[in-house]
């Protein structure tokens, strides 16, 4: 892959090891384009919140280095914080607190002036508006989740964290969430966000980065990593079980599967290329006269790409 | 470079808090120290003649202020900074550009400055109940300042060391109480018989209450400039500690 001309964030070497000895991060390189939506996947435990941390201030590096908008973080972290926003994987705020103090008071945590009319945007936008004056723990766990994001979006950050932002929430919110990103990736506002829901990759990143034990295994465009890694798979099911396969067929990766009832196809690259050839596997079945009852065809989609990358790293290793 | 719209949103974020406990905050030490006039003054002061020449109720105003200032700055301070280490909002305090001295000064001022408040009141509450008068009004306010803001640092360092509700109270309830009590609020060090009024000296509190009986009656059981000087070596420690932990991110960073 090309470099990254003035990432605005840059990770090199990261790597954490936790007191107790376990590495949550092993040499994590990493760099961000400005105005992208980056799509951090892994399952739990693999680093993610970790990663976000070693940026956001709450964890304490063993080693690397990390570069936001251009400057050190070890020296410029003041100026670059108040730049960032951080949407955390729990909840965690003043219950007590009402709604808009606590989004305003999130704003001038991180230097900005105040401005009633930004905070009565943002609440709006994330349908809080109604809710200003309540106290926080008395609304739902989705509204909740809300005021936590009004809280990170009130100074107008242009590098945005997501972790799990939409872990546990309704259907409702997950839309709510994904149109929110959409608006701000229309703003111009870089979103890196953390997940294990594929569709929510799918649906928002450009790029996507799979994560896992702490390394980073592969970084690349959404559609590239499809080419790269997408397979098709199709099973025939056939109308009488045969014993072996045509002539005809020997060109393509297929088998026989559950004493020859079944001819399986796995190929593909993600460009097309499978689902042409399971149309020319039908046709060359019909040619040499077996039939087939039923069809079961899928494209593999980011989750089945992760488990196999996944799976070949634990292999790997 | 101090980031000052960071410092004051922290400082106005914590008076937030303190108004929506006034009732606990404010109420609780002013019923507590109208209860030890009232037992200790008005009761019991009234067979005790004079104590240093002063009237026995006029003479417990300065440690009655001194024990509310002590346990209400340390306690608030360690709140202030406990809480949202218990609620897991001390995200939003990490990832903000703030560093050591807005930190400081925002919930260390803030718990000052309420300090402040309740030892007015506690003074205009004493008002009703003794006669006194305060013979250096300065330096009364510069001492109760400086011990309002070096047991805030106090309290600040038990909030970020406190792993739970207990702990957090246990400095307070366990130590500065009954060394407030011992430390000469309630008698004058050489009213004790030997070898206590020698071993009273070991206790820090006495300074700070004589201190404080000094910027009162202009007389004290030691010297005002050790009190002082021990209240200022305090406040230093407090900062060099505070300062230590934030740059080694002890129990706050992971
Ligand atoms: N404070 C901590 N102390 C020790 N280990 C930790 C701490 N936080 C996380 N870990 C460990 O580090 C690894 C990565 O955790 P995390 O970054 O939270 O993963 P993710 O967000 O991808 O689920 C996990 O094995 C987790 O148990
Ligand atoms: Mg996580």
């Amino acid at each position: 892959m090309e470099p990254i001309h003035d990432p605005i964030l840059d990770i090199r070497g990261l790597t954490k090891v936790y007191p107790g000895g376990l590495k949550a991060l092993d040499s994590v390189d990493l760099s961000i384009r400005r105005g992208e939506i980056f799509a951090l996947l892994g399952p739990n435990g693999a680093g993610k919140t970790t990663l976000i941390g070693a940026v956001c201030g709450m964890v304490r590096i063993s080693a690397g280095s990390i570069h936001a908008f251009g400057g050190d973080l070890a020296n410029n972290w003041r100026t670059a914080r108040q730049r960032i926003g951080l949407v955390p994987q729990e909840l965690g705020f003043d219950m007590f607190d009402t709604v808009e103090r606590q989004v305003g008071y999130s704003r001038g945590l991180f230097g900005r002036a105040p401005d009633r009319a930004r905070i009565e945007e943002v609440l709006r936008s994330l349908s809080l508006w109604d809710k200003r004056d309540e106290e926080i723990r008395k609304l739902s766990g989705g509204m909740k989740r809300r005021v936590l994001i009004a809280k990170a979006l009130a100074h107008d950050p242009e590098l945005l964290f997501l972790d799990e932002p939409t872990a546990g929430v309704d259907v409702e919110l997950r839309r709510d969430m994904w149109r929110q990103i959409d608006s701000l990736r229309d703003q111009g506002v870089t979103v890196i966000l953390t997940t294990h829901y594929i569709e929510e990759a799918e649906e928002m990143a450009d790029r996507v980065g799979v994560i896992d034990k702490g390394r980073l295994l592969l970084v690349d465009e959404k559609e590239a990593m499809m080419k790269r890694l997408g397979r098709t798979e199709a099973h025939f099911v056939l109308a009488a079980p045969v014993s072996s396969l045509p002539e005809s067929l020997r060109a393509y990766p297929v088998t026989l599967a559950e004493d020859g009832a079944v001819l399986s196809y796995r190929g593909g690259d993600g460009t097309g290329k499978g689902k042409a050839e399971v149309a020319a596997v039908a046709t060359a079945l019909l040619q040499a006269g077996i039939a087939f009852t039923a069809l079961d065809q899928k494209e593999s989609s980011l989750e089945d790409i992760f488990v196999d990358l996944v799976e070949r790293q634990g292999l790997a290793a | 470079m101090i980031n000052w719209r960071s410092t004051y949103a922290i400082y106005r974020n914590e008076l937030a808090r303190f108004r929506r406990t006034v009732f606990g905050s404010i109420v609780s030490p002013v019923l507590t120290t109208s209860l030890y006039f009232i037992v200790f003054g008005a009761a019991i002061g009234g067979r005790i003649s004079e104590v240093g020449g002063l009237d026995y109720g006029a003479f417990i105003v300065p440690g009655l202020l001194m024990l509310t200032l002590l346990s209400e700055s340390t306690s608030n301070a360690s709140f202030g900074i406990y809480m949202p280490r218990f609620t897991g909002a001390i995200y939003e305090l990490l990832s903000a550009p703030v560093g050591v001295v807005e930190t400081l000064l925002g919930f260390v001022g803030a718990a000052a400055t309420k300090s402040l408040i309740l030892a007015a009141i506690i003074l205009l509450t004493a008002m009703v109940f003794v006669d006194y008068t305060i013979a250096h009004p300065f330096f009364a306010l510069i001492y109760i300042m400086l011990v309002a803001a070096s047991f805030s640092l106090l309290g600040f360092i038990l909030g970020v060391w406190a792993e739970g509700f207990e702990k957090l109270q246990m400095v307070p309830l366990l130590i500065l109480t009954p060394l407030t009590f011992l430390g000469g609020t309630f008698y004058s060090i050489d009213m004790l018989p030997a070898p206590w009024d020698k071993i009273a000296l070991a206790n820090p509190i006495v300074y700070l209450v004589s201190g404080l009986r000094w910027t009162f009656y202009g007389d004290s059981d030691v010297s005002i400039g050790i009190s002082l000087g021990l209240t200022l070596g305090f406040l230093a420690l407090c900062i060099a500690i505070i300062a230590t932990i934030f740059r080694t991110g002890w129990r706050l960073r992971t």
